[in-house]
């Protein structure tokens, strides 16, 4: 059994040593939920009201209402970074390293989802620290609270990231297929509007919102961090990642995966 | 008729029998099939295409062929595929380094993927270094090795975990003349010493005549024996141009 902790801690600690290298990543994970917040929520500040929805219990400022968006947007764009990795490493060779290992595949690949999701939710909790400085700040105890919902939402993002990362067969291929991930998802979920808003202008857009997993990681993060659980965005979180845990494991098996066309 | 004891011997090193593979409907591998014992060089000779690289693929069980049996020093890579791999020493054709990690680094990463001891890692590593003369270059990053020494690096690491088969595909692509030389002697010695090693190539002069060979083409192995006895008064480039020469 210290085996299977002895790979874990390895494939971590690769992760967190490769992000350091890369300060430039971090850098950008920070500066882009910042300029969200900084720009794009000022100039929508006024434009955009906001009834009391639950789990709030009075009227915020829309910086309020989109922190938890911004949350998850790390959470996906790392959960991307770290499917961009994987493709990188089966370029570059190291992925043949991983696969060789004789530890099972499936203990593998959820080690490398466990290293991403660290470093999303280390992020995330740099972004909350200096949203706090430009005066957004949660419940004391919601820091807490958010860590499970994040540790979901970053598990699940990065399966996403996983299933990709087996069907994308080039680095070059690999910008087209964010493209239809990162922009659909994160727009049509509840990050930026709440869904009845959404509804307000077209009522299948709402439907599509509430169909999207990414908007149910936004509203379990976004009711923790008031210390309330939305049951709902938690079921649809956990079974969203309990398929893509499946895809990816299927996509990296070697006999009927993807894997098949190209390592 | 080969005795119990030599079967047995046999059975720890690494065997395939009618392995075939297809990508779609082209077929790579045919049927093919072979033996490796302990403490022998087998090279693994074919042109470009041949199959080689499948065939390295499947012993390393990165595809998983419908057909065929594969032992790892006595182990069923299908069956038993942790166990197996566990025996098996990959050096790949292409890198697999980490190059903004330390080679200590990158060496530590690899003997945990392999389930070896925390404790006993720090001392492995050395031994590894030690006779590949690198030991001085652990703290370095692999981006500032040469091609050769990060050659070495790898093959060092592919021992780490004290494997019984020790599989190389094509490790001296890229490599000058001295460090070619001196990796091949390198694993001609480690056979010598007991391991059982697959070799893949299509560089002739790598080959000893004591060595055993295999010659893959077009997915089937043409020969197989003694390259001294097979090449017999002719020189093995020419001997084996002749036998895998397509015919215009």
């Amino acid at each position: 059994m210290s085996g299977f902790w002895g790979v874990a801690r390895a494939i971590i600690g690769r992760e967190f040593l490769r992000f350091i290298h890369q300060r430039g990543r971090f850098l950008a994970a920070l500066v882009r939920p910042m300029v969200w917040l900084s720009i794009f929520a000022a100039g929508f500040r006024a434009t955009l009201g906001l009834s009391i929805i639950p789990p709030y219990q009075t009227y915020i400022t829309y910086e309020t209402y989109i922190v938890p968006g911004l949350c998850a947007m790390v959470l996906l764009f790392n959960g991307m970074q770290s499917s961009l990795s994987l493709v990188y490493d089966r370029e570059m060779g190291s992925m043949r390293l991983l696969l060789t290992s004789s530890f099972p595949r499936w203990w593998l690949l959820f080690c490398r989802l466990m290293g991403s999701t660290a470093i999303s939710i280390l992020q995330v909790y740099t972004f909350l620290a200096l949203a706090a400085l430009f005066g957004i700040v949660l419940p004391l105890p919601g820091y807490v609270a958010v860590l499970p919902g994040l540790v979901l939402g970053g598990l699940m993002l990065g399966a996403l990231g996983l299933v990709l990362s087996s069907f994308i067969k080039q680095l070059e291929n690999f910008a087209g297929v964010m493209n239809f991930v990162i922009f659909p998802m994160f727009f049509l979920s509840s990050a930026l509007y709440p869904l009845w808003k959404m509804a307000e202008s077209s009522p299948l857009l709402r439907d599509i919102c509430a169909l999207n997993p990414f908007t149910h990681v936004v509203e379990l993060i976004r009711f923790l961090m008031y210390l309330q659980i939305n049951w709902g965005a938690l079921l649809w979180v956990l079974a969203s990642t309990a398929v893509l845990c499946l895809i990816a494991v299927w996509g990296y098996d070697p006999a009927r995966g993807l894997m098949k066309r190209k390592t | 008729m080969p005795d119990a004891q030599s079967l047995e011997e046999t059975r720890q090193g690494l065997i395939v029998r009618d392995l075939s593979f297809h990508y779609g409907p082209k077929t790579a591998l045919d049927a093919v099939s072979f033996d490796v014992a302990p403490g022998t060089f087998c090279a693994l000779l074919g042109p470009n295409g041949a199959g080689k690289s499948t065939l390295v693929s499947l012993l390393t069980r990165l595809l998983v062929a419908p057909e065929g049996v594969i032992s790892v020093a006595g182990h069923n890579l299908l069956q038993s595929p942790g166990k197996a791999l566990g025996d098996l020493g990959v050096v790949f054709q292409q890198p697999t380094l980490d190059l903004g990690l330390t080679v200590r680094q990158n060496m530590a990463y690899f003997a945990a993927l392999h389930g070896v001891s925390r404790r006993a890692v720090p001392a492995r590593i050395d031994a590894a270094l030690d006779r590949l003369g690198m030991r001085d270059r652990a703290g370095e990053k692999v981006r500032a090795l040469n091609g050769g020494h990060r050659r070495r690096m790898e093959l060092a690491r592919a021992l780490l975990h004290d494997p019984k088969v020790l599989l190389l595909d094509e490790p001296t692509v890229g490599l000058d003349a001295a460090a070619r030389q001196s990796i091949t002697d390198h694993v001609h010695d480690l056979a010598q010493q007991g391991l059982c090693v697959l070799w893949a190539t299509h560089l002739t002069d790598e080959v000893r005549d004591t060595d055993q060979l295999l010659v893959l083409h077009q997915g089937q192995i043409l020969a197989r024996g003694q390259a001294g006895e097979l090449r017999s008064a002719d020189t093995l480039s020419n001997w084996f141009l002749s036998q895998t020469e397509v015919p215009a």
